[in-house]
């Protein structure tokens, strides 16, 4: 049954004219972009030291939000795709509310919560920690905007398992940390990473939050997208030069995590694909 | 490899299921929307008075203007609807050099005023405007939230250790403007942070993050009591001139000049003296 389902690939032939004018409405400005570059400038334009100092904080800075993402993260779709409690979905719509808020938005509601006068940033200041126009600020807001990717990520790779191998595992004996580390995490390992590689990106590309939050200043907190912004205003080679290195690492980044399921274990994709069956109607 | 992709579909699926229902949820809580930009609803009565000489004035005029000129702009927009019945006038808004590049890639505007010289002669150069006319001034001015909590009270206290102060970064006007302000002075400013444009370094300010930012008088002015202004001798080492001119491409040259004349005649010099603007 599962067969005949996955295979059957008749598509009536307009969707392919729908799909291909899909597809050229994001490749056609990349590429317009790419046309725009100043190639025999583009390695001086993106090796100055305003955009080399920018790139490594980028880099830095998801790093560090998605190491933040799996930390809070993981607990967190563990929590919303095993147990049951109220107020779940509740919950589970709030986790996903940076993916439809405008970073701005996100930016001003951080401000209000880390920033100086905000509700925690009061009492963080009293203790000699000061988050605004810091680099942790940058690191906040783009965890903040990423972190839903690794839960809706982690918590649909939690889903499709299923908990069967962990009752298993529970009935010959193992404590719920050990089924933890043992089964569930090994299992749902290809979903993680391809959550965290998407949240790396989505940390690599904010820019709306950590203006508003955070801040621009070189080496501190202006990220590649706030200097490519700042670029704009005076140097268009600058800004389209540094454009397309941002578009680059996006797409190394997205490529690596769709490539990471295929190759597990065939098991586990077997019971993904079973289950995801079941959750598709 | 299928059953994966199928997957990965169905999880997108939900995943834009729930984004979509969060989104409709939410819009669903918001108010309906107000009105767009300054065009004001037909106050067209009687009260025209044919200032403007010669033929009828109508038809839609598109103002390209600098973020600084809103107030000033939005209320004669409005006097330029009530003295022309039949005129509309559609404003944009937003930093100047945005408003460059918009023009240069075509975007279909009647007038363009700028906030500083430099942007206007990017146009001049393409001849992509008539010529300019100098219609106002802005100086900078110190903004702190308030209360003046790190107690600023001249140009030098902003370099003072342990003040928080934000400025633009050089690239945009106001930062330029606050670069020779320092250069002039000897002062070497240490911002804790360079903003992309003058209403983040305010809204930096007006939330209480920093303790003191460099903004234009107009925006003090703007900003009502969420900052304190505090002006400075130094601040005329830079003042920004506002140039207008027609964009060539205007289907509608008489409106455009006739706005224009609203603007540097004597009532729009008041409306702008009003918003905190300087004389040319």
């Amino acid at each position: 049954m599962r067969r005949r389902r996955t295979d059957y690939t008749g598509i009536p032939a307009w969707i392919y004219a729908a799909a291909a004018v899909g597809g050229l409405l994001v490749l056609l400005p990349v590429a317009a972009m790419a046309a725009r570059v100043n190639w025999p400038q583009f390695l001086p334009l993106i090796t100055s030291e305003p955009s080399l100092t920018a790139l490594g904080l980028s880099l830095r800075t998801s790093a560090a939000s998605t190491a933040l993402c799996i930390i809070l993260g993981v607990p967190l779709a563990l929590v919303l795709a095993r147990a049951t409690f109220p107020g779940q979905r509740l919950l589970r719509s709030f986790v996903l509310l940076p993916l439809v808020l405008p970073p701005v938005v996100g930016g001003i509601a951080l401000l209000y919560t880390f920033g100086r006068q905000g509700l925690l940033g009061r009492n963080l200041e009293l203790l000699g920690i000061q988050v605004a126009f810091s680099t942790a600020a940058v690191v906040l807001a783009q965890t903040f905007v990423a972190l839903p990717f690794l839960v809706v990520s982690l918590e649909g790779a939690l889903r499709t398992a299923g908990g069967r191998y962990e009752a298993v595992a529970a009935t010959l004996g193992a404590r719920p940390g050990t089924v933890l580390r043992r089964v569930t995490v090994p299992l749902v390992l290809p979903g993680l990473a391809s959550g965290a590689v998407l949240s790396f990106a989505r940390g690599l590309g904010e820019f709306g939050a950590t203006l508003t939050f955070a801040g621009s200043l070189q080496g501190v907190t202006r990220t590649l997208p706030l200097e490519i912004y700042l670029q704009r205003e005076t140097d268009a080679d600058a800004a389209v030069a540094l454009s397309l290195v941002l578009v680059a690492v996006a797409v190394t980044v997205v490529a690596l995590s769709y490539r990471g399921p295929r190759r597990t274990g065939t098991a586990a994709r077997t019971t993904a694909a079973h289950a995801s069956g079941g959750s598709v109607q | 490899m299928r059953p994966v992709r199928k997957n990965s579909a169905g999880l997108s699926a939900v995943m834009l299921l729930t984004a979509g229902l969060l989104a409709a949820a939410l819009s669903a809580c918001a108010p309906g929307a107000p009105g767009g930009t300054g065009g004001a609803p037909g106050t067209g009565n009687a009260a025209a008075s044919g200032t403007s000489g010669g033929s009828r004035l109508s038809g839609k005029l598109t103002v390209f203007a600098a973020a600084s000129l809103k107030s000033a702009f939005t209320r004669l927009a409005d006097e330029f609807e009530r003295r022309n019945p039949g005129t509309e006038v559609v404003l944009s808004f937003a930093g100047s050099s945005d408003l460059v590049t918009q023009i240069s890639q075509g975007a279909p505007a009647d007038v363009f005023a700028s906030a500083d010289s430099k942007n206007m002669a990017k146009l001049q150069e393409a001849s992509l405007v008539g010529d300019p006319i100098n219609f106002a001034t802005n100086t900078l001015e110190i903004a702190v939230p308030p209360g003046n909590p790190a107690s600023i009270s001249t140009f030098a206290d902003l370099a003072r250790p342990g003040v928080k102060a934000v400025v633009c970064a050089s690239q945009v006007p106001c930062g330029a403007a606050a670069d020779r302000i320092e250069k002039a002075t000897g002062t070497a400013l240490k911002p804790v942070s360079e903003e992309s444009s003058v209403t983040d370094v305010l809204g930096k300010v007006a939330s209480g993050e920093a303790d003191a930012g460099l903004v234009y008088v107009t925006d003090v002015k703007n900003a009502g009591d969420k900052v304190e202004g505090i002006p400075f001798p130094e601040a005329s080492q830079a003042v920004n001139t506002y140039p207008v001119a027609a964009v060539g491409t205007t289907r509608n040259r008489e409106l455009a000049a006739a706005f224009i004349s609203l603007v540097t005649g004597s009532d729009g010099q008041k409306t702008l003296a009003d918003a905190g603007f300087g004389a040319p």
